[in-house]
């Protein structure tokens, strides 16, 4: 069992802060660490993973410090984001090397393929693998020593559905094992399928932090924003009023449109076309304008 | 303070790419050229030292040293894969070292090795100038894969800054200032080579004493700043 403590850590590049002041504390079984691109989760996880100093603050592992301590990788298994990985070496070198580098052998490292079901291609070249294949040998050699903490950066791009449900199965066990895993992830569905800890990230700083349904119920608790042209704006714009789904409409005469806060997202979606259709109206736009993760999120920074 | 994993690792990826082609190319042509100009001048002193002083030690040497030093580390920087090395319980000098005698055993290899046979082709070793320069290989060898090594940890650039000191310090420099030729690796093997073999023709612009000394430095330096680098080698995100 390890905790994995982060206190008041910030980074900076140059001018540029990456993290600012996040503190947090991740403790056995699976947290997502989620987070648009470009949020700080690489930073955060190199930092976690003492590929970074922070610039301001402490990363510590059960109290050891994690930056310039190379023992303190008995403890940790890391899967990198980057693709590049020995592609030389055929699957089974790679993961026996893993392996010798922490003092221990074949063995070892037979056991770890086993554990991600890739024996069936360890023996071609690395360069020959698939994305998922990857993936699963990059998992194999962070497991090869029984880490007690596990750190993943964005484990699931360039998956397929079926790669990613065995990879999701493979960390929900090493979580029910108690062990501590970590996963970063810019994708809310990911995250929600696997973790029931999360921890968000939005512009460097630690937006929220816990369980995942909470979380979630406070983004959808905030209204849906909708931009809209239709061939009679104004008699749309009253129709729409009249019904309680609707919080809110403004006429945007710059765009020619209407923006509409909707509080039922549901029921909402089902009065425009039918009131569109009651009263002879053409729709020509229906986007939604708050839907991206960025816009949920900066609903929890506000929050 | 010797990992062969690491050692296995890092030979695999120096002689498996098309850095194998580039460290080959240069000690074949060494020996082609040896072998018309002997068919054509016959067994000359003058020429072997010729060859061998300009071609072999002062271009072939550095490049082979650049290819091999930097080449043993540099690549897994850039492409991050050094990340595999790193995040484990092995001491980053280790790692340093390591790959510290690898670049220094391809680099001897491929440069000492071809350096002899061509001094046997050019004169059949006259006047010890096959042996001499052969030494002067191996030792420039060891000095240029730690500084090269240094270079391929520091920067992303290393062979480029690489081939700019091989080629425009020590041999563009080196020939025509003076001052250059103290702070030449060159002149360090040259001076080492003369006292081993007594070659009248293999000469130094450096004392013993003066050479041996900064060989030792710039070698033990350079691999203990690397090996110090290493320890805190950031590996930034892709954000």
């Amino acid at each position: 069992m390890s905790t994995l403590s982060i206190d008041h850590v910030s980074r900076w590049f140059g001018n540029v802060v990456a993290v600012n002041d996040v503190t947090m504390t991740i403790g056995p079984g699976v947290t997502g660490l989620l987070g648009p691109n470009g949020a700080g989760k690489s930073t955060l996880i190199n930092m976690m993973g003492g590929f970074l100093a922070p610039s301001t603050g402490t990363v510590t592992l059960d109290g050891q410090p994690v930056w310039r301590n190379e023992q303190i990788y008995k403890q940790i298994g890391i899967v990198p984001e980057r693709e590049a990985m020995y592609d030389f070496l055929t699957g089974r070198e790679f993961v026996v090397a893993n392996a010798e580098l922490h003092g221990l052998g074949a063995k070892a490292a037979a056991r770890a393929l086993a554990t991600v079901e890739m024996e069936y291609a360890q023996d071609r070249k690395i360069s020959t693998y698939s994305k998922g294949m990857r993936q699963r040998v990059k998992m194999a050699s962070a497991l090869v020593h029984d880490p007690s903490l596990l750190l993943l950066d964005e484990p699931f791009n360039g998956m397929d559905p079926r790669q990613r449900m065995q990879l999701m199965d493979l960390l929900r066990r090493m979580g029910a094992e108690g062990r501590t895993v970590l996963f970063s992830s810019h994708i809310l569905e990911e995250v929600e399928q696997l973790a029931s800890h999360i921890e968000v990230i939005v512009a460097g700083r630690h937006a929220a932090s816990g369980d995942f349904r909470r979380i979630r119920r406070l983004m959808t608790d905030r209204p849906h924003r909708y931009l809209v042209r239709s061939s009679d704006d104004r008699t749309l714009a009253a129709a729409l009023i009249a019904d309680p789904s609707t919080a809110g409409i403004e006429v945007d005469l710059a765009e020619g449109a209407l923006r509409i806060q909707a509080v039922d997202f549901g029921r909402f979606t089902a009065l425009l076309p039918k009131v569109a259709r009651e009263h002879g109206i053409r729709l020509l736009t229906v986007s939604p304008s708050d839907e991206s993760l960025e816009s949920v999120f900066s609903y929890l920074v506000a929050a | 303070m010797y990992d062969p994993t690491v050692a296995r690792l890092t030979y695999r990826g120096l002689l498996g790419r098309r850095r194998a082609l580039v460290l080959g190319a240069l000690p074949v042509l060494l020996i082609v050229i040896s072998a018309v100009v002997r068919a054509l001048t016959g067994a000359d002193d003058q020429v072997a030292h010729d060859v061998l002083g300009g071609f072999a030690l002062a271009t072939m040497v550095p490049i082979i040293g650049v290819i091999a030093g930097t080449g043993a580390i540099g690549p897994e920087i850039d492409d991050g894969s050094v990340v595999y090395l790193l995040a484990k319980p092995v001491k980053r000098p280790t790692i340093i070292f390591t790959k510290l005698i690898v670049a220094i055993a391809v680099t001897m290899a491929f440069s000492a090795l071809p350096t002899f046979v061509a001094g046997m082709i050019l004169n059949g070793n006259g006047q010890q100038i096959a042996v001499a320069y052969t030494v002067a290989a191996l030792v420039a060898s060891i000095a240029y894969a730690a500084l090269f090594l240094l270079l391929g940890t520091v920067s992303r650039h290393a062979v480029v800054f690489g081939l700019v000191y091989a080629l425009v310090w020590e041999a563009l420099f080196g020939s025509l200032v003076s001052g250059a030729r103290t702070l030449s690796v060159q002149q360090w093997a040259l001076a080492v080579a003369h006292k081993v073999s007594d070659s009248s023709l293999v000469t130094s612009d450096v004392k013993l004493p003066t050479a041996t000394v900064l060989l030792v430095v710039v070698t033990v330096a350079a691999t203990w700043y690397a090996g110090r680098k290493l320890r805190t080698l950031t590996l930034a995100g892709e954000e």
